[in-house]
């Protein structure tokens, strides 16, 4: 074919936009933004706005970089104390999700198989009404006279919790890293659930009679062999639970109390209620840098994933 | 769980799990017809927080902007979110391939505070520099089509690898061109995945806050920013009754949906049978 | 004995070819897939591929249905260069191994789908439609859709498809390969019926090689992207060119052994346990290696020792029955012999309730003709 016509058939050929409408895009709209937010951070706030990084003053181009920011950051005990407050409620909350999520799915993947698709649509089901409104019923159902406050209250287990720092003061079950934590583990349980659920019961159930048939007991069989071929579920709804914890907003300030204080907080205080858009980008510069390692291997899972099938 | 051990405690551990999922849910339902603004103390059956939605102008232009902003949201996301999973599929290599990869599913997981943040300071930049675009329900709709183009793309994506490719290939060595061979063969077979993803994508639009919080311009109020906004003050139960309401319509149209396949493919497992005599 | 100077994919005398495949080569990133491959057919051929998994046949079937571009080489159908042509403009039609009926569409919808898309008078495609049902005789399931159909309905509705639009060549890709045993005997022959009836010319690849012998006029021995014989069924049963064909194909016995004797019109051929009188001469020199291949329905078993040849004590050996297994109609017997190799012999059941029938620790005469033999250089 003609080099110019060659040249312009190719522009137009689908497989070109196909790739190009969302490349440019996600491009355009999610990685560019990450470069702008980069940029802000080292600028001035100025009133409503930002002043800008280039400047010409009397001819000559100015590049103005304010650093102040993240040497406040790296010096403040504050933000460092909430950095690591945050991956670690993050962590607590991936690690119950883990624990409650995974026996969890493996009931259900080894469940009579007309059975699934059902205990699939329960666990979807509370996945479609509102999380905002279920948080929000955590707050009745924790707060003085509440159902579980009252069972918890009542078997004397707010004392176990007060005991284990996870409360501040005996029957005050709200506002407080108990309750963050429920609230969590309770938003995210079906990302970890679901992830899980897909890769066992994908599993070929023959490996686990073949276990038992060379004299493995079930429990031995179950973690020699189920576990570490579930390792890629595991991941993945780790990455899943984990990631978006370490930046949540909405949870800890509708079940956090004063000393849970996490960095999603701290970066919605310094745009709204401070209006230091270079300090929240600044914030959210190192939160991505916090996660970028979770990240990298979420997607290299997601790679996998694909390339397996 | 292999023979052995117990089935009542799989069974036992299932159900305190959806006991566990749905008890907040109870909660909100109960609750909506409590005849008290405080919350735990029961005084009596009511419906008159319902009533109470039905005047609440605020809610309602609110819960009118969402659906609207859902929709669009829904309709984006599916696009955008096939032809990513069409690239991802059928495109094994081309330049960026890794990168366009790794941005199809950051936003799955990515904090939405910072994606919130990015994209914002970024449409304020473009509005300094071009003079538009004004805050407002399409700025709202932008990162919420970011955020629905990934979980939209993970869900094709799934039934596009699981399709036989033959399909194709037969469609095309009987006379139809590429484009042909998507709109006739693939798409029919594919089409109970994008209602899935569009179903996914407008509840997810429907029910963000961040996002909404951090896009939304003057004038352009989103339903949970309302109820965000009323539920830090610690407010009455017309969410209960909206939480309800919500609950009652999804559970019928899952319940309705499931009823639906579980025929089709009784009727379909029947019909294969008979086919074997 | 194959004869020299033809390519292996030429035509048996100056028929016009209909479909020519020159020096294809499919490499991918140095892998040659196809290797070389020169092949002629004829119209009106049903000509098979044969192969076991890997050899490239599937790939070469691809390149001719256009679903894989040749990295060299060139296709040419009824004189026309098929190297541009998308596989949606080219005249051949394939059959799939999983049938790839479009599940959403009824039977006759599949079948008219190619029609459709010539852009055909709706009058004229229910015609072809019901013609082409009439032929695979599924009148009847006309409304159903795909998964309402045994494995056997589908192929044929598989195939009623890629005949719909009369296509100048028609592919099949292990056409049999997702049937059982008594369903695929029964579908050769009427597949093979189906198509000389229509007088399409047939390309088919295939790993089974009763399937290639029964339903193909010629066969392609492929192995690793070349061909390594073409030829009719008989052909290469009865005159295998390589040790690999001869393996290949059927059941046979190699014999490693020297040539002794070359003459015009006979050869003699010593190996470990017998030695070969071979009723042709062969082109070769005298002490070379050479191997013979022997089918074991070519010999037969004896108590006594059989008569000598005119040239000599050839033509057969002594061994002891090692292994036996009946099949009803025929018996195969493994006789040790010597020096502890193997002989494979297959013998009809011919007689009721024969007296002294051949069993385990016999010490039996194995004999055969001097026609029997295969000698093979390669």
């Amino acid at each position: 074919m003609s080099g110019v016509a060659g040249i312009f058939k190719g522009l137009f050929t689908g497989r070109v936009a196909v790739i190009a409408v969302p490349f440019l895009f996600l491009l355009l709209f999610f990685l560019f933004p990450f470069f702008i937010v980069g940029k802000i951070s080292v600028s001035e706030m100025e009133t409503v706005t930002f002043k800008d990084v280039l400047s010409i003053q009397e001819g000559v181009i100015q590049l103005t970089l304010k650093f102040s920011n993240y040497v406040f950051i790296t010096q403040d005990a504050l933000y460092f104390k909430t950095y690591l407050a945050s991956l670690q409620y993050a962590g607590a909350s991936t690690a119950l999700c883990l624990f409650i999520g995974y026996p969890f799915a493996y009931f259900m993947a080894r469940a009579k198989a007309t059975w699934q698709p059902a205990l699939l649509m329960l666990v979807m089901l509370p996945f479609w009404t509102s999380f905002l409104l279920r948080v929000y019923a955590w707050r009745g159902l924790l707060a003085e006279h509440g159902w579980v406050a009252d069972a918890l209250v009542g078997l004397g287990l707010d004392h176990v919790l007060y005991a284990l720092g996870l409360i501040s003061t005996p029957g005050k079950l709200l506002h407080t890293p108990f309750s963050l934590v429920l609230g969590m583990t309770y938003t995210y349980l079906p990302f970890m659930i679901l992830p899980l659920y897909a890769n066992l019961a994908k599993m070929d159930l023959r490996l686990l009679e073949a276990a038992a048939d060379l004299g493995a007991t079930p429990w031995l069989a179950f973690w020699k062999i189920t576990v570490p071929l579930s390792k890629a579920g595991i991941i993945a709804g780790s990455m899943l639970v984990f990631i978006p914890c370490v930046g949540e907003f909405v949870i800890p300030e509708l079940l956090g109390g004063p000393e849970t204080l996490m960095i999603g907080r701290v970066l919605w205080d310094e745009f709204f209620s401070n209006n230091d858009w270079p300090m929240a980008s600044a914030v959210a510069v190192v939160m991505v840098l916090l996660v970028i390692v979770p990240l990298a291997i979420f997607n290299k899972y997601q790679a996998e994933a694909q390339e397996r099938r | 769980m292999t023979a052995g051990s117990n089935p009542w405690f799989g069974r036992g551990w299932l159900a305190a799990g959806f006991v566990f999922l749905y008890l907040p849910i109870v909660a909100l339902v109960v609750y909506s017809f409590n005849d008290s603004p405080l919350p735990n103390v029961w005084r009596g059956f009511t419906l008159r927080w319902y009533t109470q939605l039905a005047s609440d102008q605020e809610l309602l232009a609110a819960l009118w902007l969402s659906l609207k902003i859902a929709f669009f949201t829904a309709c984006g996301s599916v696009v955008l979110g096939t032809l990513a999973a069409f690239a991802l599929v059928k495109y094994k290599r081309f330049t960026g391939r890794t990168l366009f990869s790794g941005m199809v599913n950051a936003p799955l997981v990515m904090p939405e505070v910072v994606v919130g943040l990015s994209l914002l300071l970024m449409l304020v930049s473009m509005q300094r520099a071009l003079g538009f675009p004004e805050r407002g329900m399409g700025t709202i709709l932008l990162g919420h089509v970011l955020l629905g183009m990934a979980y939209a793309a993970v869900v094709v994506q799934s039934r596009l690898q699981d399709l036989n490719p033959q399909l194709e290939e037969a469609a095309m060595d009987l006379g139809a061109r590429p484009y042909q061979v998507f709109w006739l063969v693939t798409l029919p077979m594919i089409s109970q995945s994008l209602l899935s993803a569009w179903l996914l994508t407008f509840t997810i639009s429907l029910d963000d806050v961040v996002l909404s919080a951090f896009l939304s311009g003057p004038g352009s109020t989103t339903m949970p920013l309302v109820i965000f906004s009323r539920a830090r003050l610690g407010l009455n139960p017309s969410v209960n009754a909206v939480a309800t309401i919500t609950v009652a319509v999804v559970a019928v149209g899952v319940f309705a949906a499931s009823y639906y396949i579980a025929h089709k493919e009784r009727r379909r497992a029947r019909e294969m049978a008979a086919a074997r005599h | 004995m194959m004869s020299s100077g033809t390519l292996p994919g030429s035509l048996p005398g100056t028929e016009a070819a209909f479909l020519r495949i020159e020096d294809l080569v499919k490499d991918y990133d140095g892998y040659k897939a196809v290797n070389q491959v020169n092949l002629d057919i004829a119209k009106g051929e049903i000509f098979a591929l044969l192969g076991s998994s890997g050899c490239g046949k599937s790939t070469l079937l691809r390149m001719l249905a256009g679903f894989e571009t040749p990295t060299s080489g060139r296709i040419v159908l009824a004189g026309r260069d098929l190297a541009s042509l998308p596989p949606y403009e080219r005249p051949m039609n394939m059959m799939f191994q999983s049938y790839a009926l479009f599940p959403h569409l009824s039977v006759w919808e599949n079948i008219a789908f190619g029609l459709k898309r010539e852009g055909l008078p709706k009058a004229r495609i229910a015609e072809r439609v019901d013609a082409m049902l009439k032929l695979v005789q599924l009148g009847k399931f006309a409304a159903r859709k795909p998964h309402q159909l045994s494995g056997g309905q589908q192929q044929r509705v598989a195939l009623a498809r890629s005949l719909a639009r009369q296509p100048q060549m028609l592919l099949l890709d292990e056409p049999l390969g997702a049937l059982d045993k008594k369903l695929r005997e029964e579908t050769q022959i009427e597949l093979v019926n189906i198509i000389e009836q229509v007088g399409v010319t047939c390309v088919l690849v295939t790993h089974d090689q009763e399937e290639a012998m029964t339903m193909a006029t010629r066969i392609a021995v492929m192995s690793e992207g070349r061909f390594l014989q073409v030829g009719a069924p008989g052909d290469i049963y009865e005159t295998p060119a390589t040790r690999f064909v001869a393996d290949f194909i059927g059941n046979v016995n190699l014999m490693d052994g020297t040539l002794d004797v070359d003459a015009p019109d006979h050869c003699i051929i010593g190996c470990v346990d017998c030695s070969h009188y071979v009723g042709h001469g062969i082109t070769g020199t005298e002490g070379m290696k050479v191997s013979v291949a022997l089918r074991p329905e070519k010999i037969s078993l004896s108590r006594d020792m059989p008569k000598d040849t005119p040239a000599g004590p050839h033509n057969r050996v002594r061994g002891t029955v090692k292994e036996m297994s009946y099949f009803g109609s025929f018996s195969v017997y493994h006789l040790a012999l010597a020096s502890g190799a193997r002989l494979k012999v297959t013998e009809a059941n011919s007689q009721r309730h024969r007296d002294g029938a051949h069993t385990w620790g016999d010490e039996v005469w194995a004999q055969w003709s001097d026609s029997a033999q295969v000698v093979l250089t390669q």
